[in-house]
């Protein structure tokens, strides 16, 4: 069978979502201008990785379910990516900032 | 028994995937609205509360880590345990819904939902208010961000709806006594489907709470 992950484990990755979620609440509060943003997304980021490897605990799972959690990331970075080419590249139509 | 429990997680994350292609569709139209009406989305950024947000956020934390927990009594066969954090993460999911419906309420008084009910009339103002002096020219776009922030959160509340139900019918199962160290597949995999919704949230409180609070646009 897989490997039990201690208790000790959990409660550590836990402590660090909730220090997380405390840091990207205060840093919002701070105008950074256009760090803002990408703070937030990075911590979020971050946060999902730590409750995808340890939480749902892919880290130890299987290589073909590791390939299927890793073609969630490729399908968002397609559609994300695509449609912002789209529109980037709409000269008559001009985009603000994300921020 | 190793390889069902490997397909079932691995069916699963199948059954993920289809659900990052239903967010991730309103993510990506988010996107691009966000950046046509930059300024009209950090004006709606303001009319929400981001201490309810953080607290959401650290309560789906907790019952992330119930569950998971969960799902680690139930490897080891600790019944009383695995009960015992069920209900945790249950009581838990239950707080974020909670949260959530005070907060709707609270945009409900405030004339901030983009509907028009009958008998009722409209529920959307964005005139010029002393705490918010210059939203008016935003009138029409936060209407559009608006409406982005109660499908979101609200497709995410009914997930955790779901959840819940889920979570009770596992707990259902644990005092039957059907779950064994050789056999815990079905917590294992609503585990999984917890943390998913708790991912999204974790998307979902930056985005549409936090960023552009620091905007003197209004």
């Amino acid at each position: 069978m897989h490997s039990v992950p201690s208790v000790r484990t959990y409660v550590l990755i836990w402590l660090t979502l909730t220090i997380m979620t405390f840091v990207t609440f205060y840093v919002a509060q701070i105008d950074l201008g256009g760090w803002n943003v990408v703070v937030a997304l990075c911590i979020a980021f971050f946060k999902m990785m730590l409750v995808i490897l340890f939480f749902m605990n892919v880290k130890s799972d299987s290589p073909l379910t590791k390939l299927f959690a890793g073609a969630g990331f490729f399908w968002m970075i397609l559609l994300l990516g695509q449609v912002a080419i789209d529109y980037i590249s709409r000269n008559w139509m001009p985009m603000g900032k994300m921020w | 028994m190793e390889q069902q429990f490997d397909s079932s997680t691995l069916g699963m994350w199948v059954f993920l995937l289809t659900e990052i292609m239903f967010f991730g569709g309103m993510f990506c139209a988010y996107m691009i609205y966000r950046s046509m009406y930059p300024g009209a989305f950090a004006s709606t950024s303001l009319h929400m509360e981001p201490f309810w947000g953080a607290t959401n956020t650290a309560v789906l934390i907790v019952s992330s880590l119930s569950m998971a927990l969960a799902v680690r009594a139930a490897r080891l066969g600790q019944q009383k345990m695995l009960q015992l954090m069920l209900v945790v993460t249950i009581f838990f999911g239950l707080c974020f819904l909670g949260v959530k419906a005070i907060e709707y309420h609270q945009h409900w008084v405030d004339y901030k939902v983009p509907i028009s009910v009958p008998g009722l009339g409209s529920h959307w103002d964005y005139s010029n208010t002393d705490k918010f002096p210059n939203q008016a020219q935003y009138a029409k776009q936060a209407q559009i961000l608006f409406c982005f922030y109660f499908f979101m959160t609200g497709f995410h509340a009914v997930h955790m709806i779901v959840g819940v139900g889920l979570m009770l019918t596992i707990l259902v199962m644990a005092r039957k006594g059907t779950f064994s160290p050789s056999y815990f597949t079905p917590v294992e995999v609503s585990g999984l489907y917890w943390h998913f919704v708790d991912i999204v949230w974790i998307w979902l409180f930056p985005l549409l709470y936090l960023i552009g609070r620091t905007k003197s646009l209004i």
